[in-house]
């Protein structure tokens, strides 16, 4: 196990080592910053004292070096529209993603294992193929027209939930959220809605074909011939056995999902790190792009290494060491 | 307790029991927020917003692009280099300092040493306080934009920005990319304060109560500014009453809003032209005025404002705007294909040739689309036409490279006049005095110099208005550029807001003097 973390370790920060100078590379293609920063009738001069001052005109490999000297002891340097450190605005805003990404997963898991068990125990019902032939539609439409139609049946054509934003927050225990107050709730539905059908009806189907599995192997037979209930077989031990590979693929896509934020959070105009990210390429505000594709390099990183770690602890037979 | 109450208030009010009082609490949303609370770190269109709620300027521009005194009663011009402005007294800031000549005079200063305002205010020397309510502005030259110039002036607490913060820094200090007191703290004189502010995502404004112009009907007493990007989104948040008021309103939205009868559309005929460069140093064939007339004969503008723009534009002959100085009402739209194959011929292009197009792609209303119907116009006289559309992001650098045959380009002129446009789009490009910045058309004449340079000291109205006039009728007949149209400017609001009396050809409607119907 610790042999594991240590190569686990090294690898991630070669890993992260890539992204930072892909990051960091690409960020001179993204366009010039100084044309955000100042205003038309700014002498070009003006722009190049400009450009000095903030070492924009530095060799490539002058810039990245000192870059990585901050990046190691935190800094990545000053977002220029906001003026404050990039990972500080950024971790500030990490906030709302993973409220949002938290209530979808609460969806998630709230409609996929129910509505699964049933259609693959009862596959031929009516309702298990509406359910199925929903979910085939719903894995084809982009998640930004979901949004938009939910936008405009439930806030403009009924009225019911707020268009845009994350509305009104609470602290509890030391939690800034929109789960505490009525207004943060229908707030945070549509959006957490339009985010979860990226990845509902994949876990639908993900169920539902592990529980048919389950349901045809031995010892489920077995459990029968032994006279057991049809409702303990299927709920306590096939159910078991069906959620195990669930949790472990499930654990990377939700983990994955902080970087899938971006069209919902745009749509939305929810301040979280997606649309955060959109908006700073639009202003070529540089230190921001680069310390997101960093930080949500570093969650992927990280939630595959747990989920390693998870394989290892709900299948013991799987080793480790090897893997790493 | 207190949040049940309004809650109780807000089902009364919804009710229709409405309380007979002339507060009102509106939400406004644009694309993007203010960048800083330092009025001078930027100029831009949510900067002047800013400015124009929590500072006041000296003069302001009217609807008729008339001037009115704000913080100035009076003003006039003792000899060729001074204007005397006779200031309002009894003005007090948001901190509580009362308001004089000084900071004036202080403002003044700190705006010449801004990186955004600098070039602007170069004609200006520092100012004369005479006595505490009054103050010469001096130029060093004789200068007919005083005015004009005197409407970027906010009088800033120079009390309040004096001195040095808990870091040691001086508080007055400008800077960009870096956290300053100034960007943090505000004292200005304006009606609203600021309550407080997530950048990116919103900013709480309040009245502020010791306001000197208790004429204003204004009764705004909480205002939020929200920031909302997407075009669909904030029409959404309109249509469903999270907000009272967006900018602007997407062309293909108008109809929408228009139908809803709670809800109400104000569009404006806007002051910034769209136009294309067409670049004499990267190819030669440009450098034929037959050629360029023909050009401008080949694009169906009014085609493009009907179709592409849904009539949300004004179709251009020249770059001064209706209202302007220099606005030349005789010149006239030029489409005409008989005409543009018959001067291709004539220049020798019977043919036609190649060129190379680049135009950004999220920067104006429909650009992109613009820019394609203009190349499938020029394939009719055969001119084969290269276009490649990029983001703003990618655009600019190209553009600052002239980095193509045809290139698109926007301009509003910052001092609401004519010589503006050409100072930066059409005069010879000199590195020195930063005249032609932008002109990558490389068009150069002599004379075209000589009468804007000759405007830009001339005080006489008359005298000068004719001198602007005849820089667009050369720049009209010599095809140096190929005018598109001025982008219309848009409002939508709940119809409880009085919007119209508000909004201007700026874009920085004047919130303070909002009144909102109970």
């Amino acid at each position: 196990m610790f042999t594991f973390l240590l190569k686990r370790l090294v690898q991630a920060t070669i890993v992260m080592l890539v992204i930072s100078l892909v990051a960091f590379a690409v960020k001179d293609n993204l366009g010039d910053p100084l044309r955000e920063l100042t205003g038309q009738s700014v002498s070009e001069a003006e722009r190049q004292k400009m450009r000095t001052e903030m070492g924009l005109n530095d060799p490539f490999v002058v810039q990245y070096k000192r870059f990585l000297i901050n990046a190691v002891q935190g800094d990545f340097g000053t977002s220029y529209t906001f003026n404050r450190p990039a990972l500080e605005v950024i971790l500030d805003r990490l906030v709302a993603t993973l409220e949002l990404v938290f209530a979808a997963t609460l969806i998630i898991i709230g409609l996929s294992i129910p509505l699964g068990v049933y259609c693959a125990i009862n596959p031929k019902h009516g309702f298990s193929k509406l359910v199925m032939a929903i979910s085939s539609i719903g894995i084809s439409i982009p998640v930004f027209l979901t949004a938009i139609l939910l936008m405009y049946v439930f806030s403009i054509e009924l009225g019911w939930l707020p268009a845009y934003g994350r509305g009104e927050t609470a602290n509890w225990l030391g939690w800034e959220s929109g789960f505490f107050t009525l207004d943060g709730l229908a707030h945070l539905i549509l959006p957490a809605f339009a985010l979860a059908s990226i990845m509902l009806p994949l876990f639908i189907r993900l169920v539902r074909s592990e529980m048919i599995e389950q349901l045809s192997s031995e010892y489920v037979k077995f459990a029968y011939a032994k006279g057991l209930p049809q409702r303990r077989v299927w709920y306590l031990h096939a159910l078991k056995n069906t959620l195990l590979p669930v949790l472990t693929v499930g654990g990377v896509q939700i983990g994955t999902m902080v970087a899938y934020t971006i069209l919902t959070e745009k749509v939305f105009q929810w301040p979280g790190t997606g649309f955060l990210f959109l908006d700073s390429i639009q202003r070529t505000d540089t230190p921001v792009i680069t310390a997101y594709v960093i930080v949500v390099g570093l969650i992927f990183v990280i939630t595959n290494t747990i989920v390693d770690l998870l394989y290892g602890l709900i299948n013991p037979t799987v080793n480790l060491t090897a893997k790493g | 307790m207190k949040y049940g109450l309004t809650k109780i208030a807000g089902a009364l009010l919804a009710a229709g029991f409405a309380f007979n009082t002339a507060a009102a609490d509106i939400t406004i949303a644009y694309p993007s927020d203010p960048i800083s609370m330092d009025i001078h770190e930027q100029l831009s269109g949510g900067m002047m917003q800013l400015s124009h709620m929590t500072f006041d300027p000296l003069v302001r521009w009217t609807q008729d692009l008339q001037f009115e005194g704000r913080l100035a009663e009076k003003w006039e011009r003792i000899d060729p280099l001074t204007v005397r402005f006779t200031l309002r007294k009894g003005v007090k800031f948001h901190s509580g300092n009362d308001f004089t000549a000084n900071d004036i005079a202080w403002t003044l200063d700190r705006l010449k040493t801004s990186t955004d305002y600098k070039g602007l205010f170069e004609a200006f020397a520092s100012a004369k306080v005479i006595d505490d309510y009054t103050i010469d502005l001096v130029t060093t030259e004789p200068y007919p934009l005083l005015l004009p110039m005197a409407t970027y002036i906010f009088a800033m607490d120079s009390k309040f920005y004096t001195g040095v913060d808990e870091n040691n820094k001086d508080k007055s200090a400008i800077i960009k990319f870096g956290n300053t007191f100034a960007s943090n703290n505000m004292s200005g004189t304006g009606p609203f304060k600021v309550k407080s502010r997530e950048q990116g995502i919103k900013w709480e404004f309040e009245r502020f109560d010791g306001y000197w112009d208790k004429q204003s009907p204004g009764n705004v007493d909480n205002l939020t500014l929200v920031a909302i990007k997407e075009d669909a989104t904030r029409v959404a948040a309109l249509l469903s009453g999270d907000v009272d008021m967006i900018s602007p309103v997407a062309p293909n939205d108008h109809k929408r809003v228009k139908q809803n009868n709670k809800l109400e559309l104000v569009t404006l005929p806007g002051t910034r032209i769209i136009t294309f460069q067409m670049n004499q140093k990267s190819n030669p064939a440009l450098q034929d005025v037959r050629v360029r007339q023909a050009i401008v004969h080949a694009i169906n503008n009014e085609g493009i404002v009907k179709k592409i723009m849904k009539d949300f534009a004004t179709v251009a002959s020249q770059q001064s705007p209706q209202g302007y100085l220099g606005h030349t009402p005789e010149l006239e739209v030029r489409y005409d294909l008989k005409r543009a194959k018959q001067l291709m011929k004539e220049a020798g292009y019977e043919n036609g040739f190649k060129l190379s197009m680049i135009a950004p792609s999220d920067r104006y209303i429909n650009d992109a689309k613009i820019a394609q119907a203009t190349a499938s116009m020029l394939a009719k006289i055969g001119i084969k036409v290269d276009l490649k559309t990029m983001p703003k992001a990618q655009y600019w650098p190209e553009f600052d490279k002239c980095a193509a045959d045809m290139l698109m380009i926007g301009w509003h002129s910052d001092t609401e006049d004519s010589a503006n446009f050409t100072e930066f789009l059409t005069m010879t490009r000199d590195e020195k005095t930063g005249m032609g910045q932008y002109n990558c058309g490389y068009y150069s004449n002599a004379k075209v110099d000589k009468l804007v340079n000759d405007a830009n000291t001339e005080t006489d109205t008359t005298k000068r208005a004719a001198m602007l006039k005849e820089v667009e009728t050369i720049l009209h007949n010599e095809a140096a550029f190929v005018p598109l149209h001025w982008q219309n400017l848009s409002w939508g609001a709940n119809k409880k807001l009085n919007m119209k009396p508000v909004i201007n050809v700026m874009e920085f409607p004047y919130l303070g003097d909002l009144v909102v119907a109970e």
